[in-house]
C-alpha cells in the first residue's frame, strides 16, 4: 500500500490571458499510494476538476508535474474518467457505450460483447444493453458511465462528482456499489465531491481544498475499517464527528468562494 | 366505424371528392378545358405517355440528374462542413466564401455551368449539386460546432484514434443536423432541376412540362406537374426512411 502511484508536484494552472487571468490552482502537491481511495473536497470553483483533468491528461498544467507509476503489465490504460455529466454518447447503445474503451483499442465485436456483459450484470443493467441512454433514468446513465470506466480496466479511476446529480437514495445505492466493486479491484481512485459525507464513506484520505486559487488546506485520514457499508457508516457517531470537523475546515473556504462568485458577477 | 377509422376514411375521401368535383365542373362546362383539362383527360394523357415509353424516359432523366447532383453536393458538403466545424482557421478562410456564394440563386449559374460541363446531364447535375452543397456545408458546420465538448474529452480519455473519432463521434453527433439540411436541399434541388430542364435539354419532367406548354398540349403539362410532385414526395419519403435507419437513437 505504501508504493506511490500518483505523485503530483507543485501543480499550478492559470486560465485566460492578460487581465482576464484566473489562477485556478496554486502549488498543489499530493502523493497517492497504489490502491488508495483519495477524495478531494472543496468549494465550487476551487480547481478540483482541474486537478483531475490534468492527471487524466486532458489539460496541461501551467507549471508543476504529475508523475504516474505504471504497472509492470502496462497494456491496461493508465486512467479512465467518470465524468460529472456522464458523457455517454446518445448514438450508442448502453452496451456500445460501456464497450467504448475496447472498441477504441480495436477489440472485436464478440469479445466486446462478452466482456461488457459481466459489468452490465454487476451494475444490474443487463436488460438494458440495447437501450439508448435517453431511454434510461439519470441513475442508470451514471451506472453505465461507471461501467464504461470499469470495462476499460484502468490502473487509476478518476471520478468527477459522479453522483452529484442523483437523488439521495440513488446516491447511497451507487456509493454502496462503488465500494463493493472497488474493494475487490485494488484500483487507485481519485474521487471529487462536494459532499463531505460521501467523501468519508468512500475515501481512505480526504483532501480538503481552499477557495480559488485551489491549494491543499488539510489532509484528513479516514480510519473506518473495510469492507465498508456507506449506509451503516452513517450510523457511527465518529462519522458525525468527522463530518463536523471537516465542515469546520471547509466553511470559511465556502464563504470565500461565494464572495468571489458574487464579485465576478 | 371508430373515430380513428372515420378520420382515415376522410383523408382518403377528401382528395377523391375534390377530383370528382373537378371532373363534374369540367363536364358541366364550368372550367375552360383548353387551360384546365378534366382529371379523366389528364389520366388518359398520362396513360398514353406511359404506354409510349416517353414518360419513363423523362422520369429516368430527371431522377438520374437529381441523384447524381445530390450525391455530388452532399458528400463534399458534409466533409467540408465537418472540417469547418472542427477547425476555426479553416472556418475563418471558408466562411466568407460560403456566405457570399450561398445566396446566389443557383439557377442563375446554369449558363456558366453549361459552358463548363456542356449541354448534357452534367450541367444539370452540377446545378443540383451547387444547390445542395452550400446548405449541407452550413448545416454540417453547425451540427459539428454544437457537439458538446464533453464528447471530445470522453473520446480522448478512452483512447479514440482519429478515424474512430470521425466515424463514431463527430459524424453520428452531427447527423441529425446534417439530415435537416439534406431535407431542405432535396426540395430546393427539385425546383432548380425542373427549372433547368425547362430551357436546356430534350428530356426530363421539366422538359415535358415546358414543351407541352409550347405546343399547347395542356394535358401533358398537367401529367408532368403531377409526376414531379409524386417524385418529390417519394424522394422525401426515401430520405426520411434513410434518416430513420441511420439515426435510430432519435425516435
Amino acid at each position: 500500500m505504501s508504493v506511490s502511484k500518483i505523485r503530483i508536484d507543485k501543480l499550478s494552472k492559470t486560465f485566460g490571458e492578460d487581465a482576464a487571468q484566473v489562477q485556478a490552482l496554486r502549488d498543489f502537491s499530493l502523493t497517492v499510494a497504489d490502491g488508495e481511495f483519495v477524495c478531494l473536497v472543496g468549494p465550487s470553483g476551487c480547481g478540483k476538476t482541474t486537478v483531475l483533468r490534468i492527471v487524466a491528461g486532458l489539460e496541461r498544467p501551467t507549471s508543476g508535474a504529475v508523475d504516474i507509476a505504471r504497472d509492470a503489465d502496462s497494456r491496461r490504460p493508465q486512467n479512465a474518467m467518470v465524468f460529472q455529466e456522464h458523457g455517454l454518447f446518445p448514438w450508442m447503445t448502453v452496451a456500445e457505450n460501456a464497450a467504448l474503451s475496447l472498441e477504441m483499442r480495436g477489440i472485436g465485436k464478440t469479445e466486446r460483447r462478452e466482456r461488457v456483459a459481466q459489468f452490465l450484470e454487476m451494475i444490474g443493467l443487463t436488460r438494458f444493453a440495447d437501450h439508448y441512454p435517453q431511454q434510461l433514468s439519470g441513475g442508470m446513465r451514471q451506472r453505465v458511465s461507471l461501467a464504461r470506466a470499469l470495462v476499460a480496466d484502468p490502473e487509476i479511476l478518476l471520478m468527477d462528482e459522479p453522483f452529484a446529480a442523483l437523488d439521495a437514495h440513488n446516491k447511497l445505492i451507487l456509493q454502496e456499489e462503488l465500494l463493493r466493486i472497488w474493494e475487490g479491484s485494488a484500483k487507485t481512485v481519485l474521487f471529487i465531491t462536494h459532499a463531505i459525507d460521501e467523501a468519508i464513506a468512500l475515501g481512505d484520505r480526504i483532501v480538503v481544498m481552499t477557495a480559488q486559487p485551489g491549494r491543499i488546506k488539510a489532509i484528513v485520514p479516514v480510519n473506518f475499517p473495510r469492507p465498508r457499508s456507506a449506509a451503516e457508516l452513517r450510523g457511527d457517531p465518529r462519522f458525525g464527528a468527522l463530518q463536523l470537523s471537516i465542515w469546520r475546515m471547509l466553511e470559511d473556504e465556502v464563504r470565500t468562494a461565494r464572495l468571489q462568485a458574487e464579485a465576478t458577477r | 366505424m371508430t373515430p380513428v377509422n372515420q378520420e382515415r376514411a376522410l383523408t382518403v375521401l377528401s382528395p377523391l371528392a375534390a377530383l370528382l368535383v373537378w371532373q363534374l365542373a369540367s363536364d358541366a362546362g364550368l372550367v375552360n378545358q383548353r387551360y384546365v383539362p378534366s382529371p379523366l383527360k389528364i389520366a388518359e394523357a398520362g396513360w398514353a405517355l406511359a404506354a409510349s415509353g416517353q414518360l419513363e424516359l423523362h422520369i429516368y432523366a430527371t431522377l438520374r440528374r437529381l441523384a447524381v447532383g445530390f450525391v455530388l453536393g452532399a458528400v463534399p458538403g458534409v466533409l467540408l462542413g465537418i472540417v469547418m466545424g472542427l477547425n476555426r482557421w479553416v472556418r475563418a478562410v471558408l466562411d466568407p466564401l460560403v456566405a457570399a456564394l450561398y445566396p446566389i440563386p443557383k439557377i442563375a449559374l446554369l449558363p456558366l455551368l453549361m459552358l463548363l460541363f456542356g449541354l448534357g446531364d452534367w450541367s444539370k447535375a452540377a446545378v443540383v449539386a451547387m444547390s445542395v452543397l452550400f446548405l449541407t456545408i452550413i448545416n454540417t458546420t453547425v451540427g459539428v460546432m454544437q457537439l458538446d465538448r464533453i464528447y471530445f474529452d470522453v473520446a480522448r480519455n478512452y483512447g479514440t484514434p482519429w478515424h474512430k473519432l470521425f466515424l463514431r463521434v463527430i459524424l453520428p453527433g452531427a447527423l441529425p443536423t446534417i439530415f435537416a439540411g439534406l431535407r431542405i436541399s432535396l426540395g430546393v434541388s427539385l425546383v432548380v432541376l425542373v427549372s433547368a430542364e425547362f430551357v436546356a435539354t430534350r428530356s426530363g419532367i421539366g422538359y415535358l412540362i415546358w414543351t407541352s406548354w409550347e405546343t399547347l398540349v395542356v394535358e401533358n403539362m398537367f401529367v408532368g406537374i403531377i409526376v414531379v410532385t409524386i417524385l418529390g414526395v417519394l424522394a422525401t419519403f426515401l430520405l426520411r426512411e434513410l434518416e430513420r435507419r441511420l439515426i435510430p437513437w432519435q425516435q
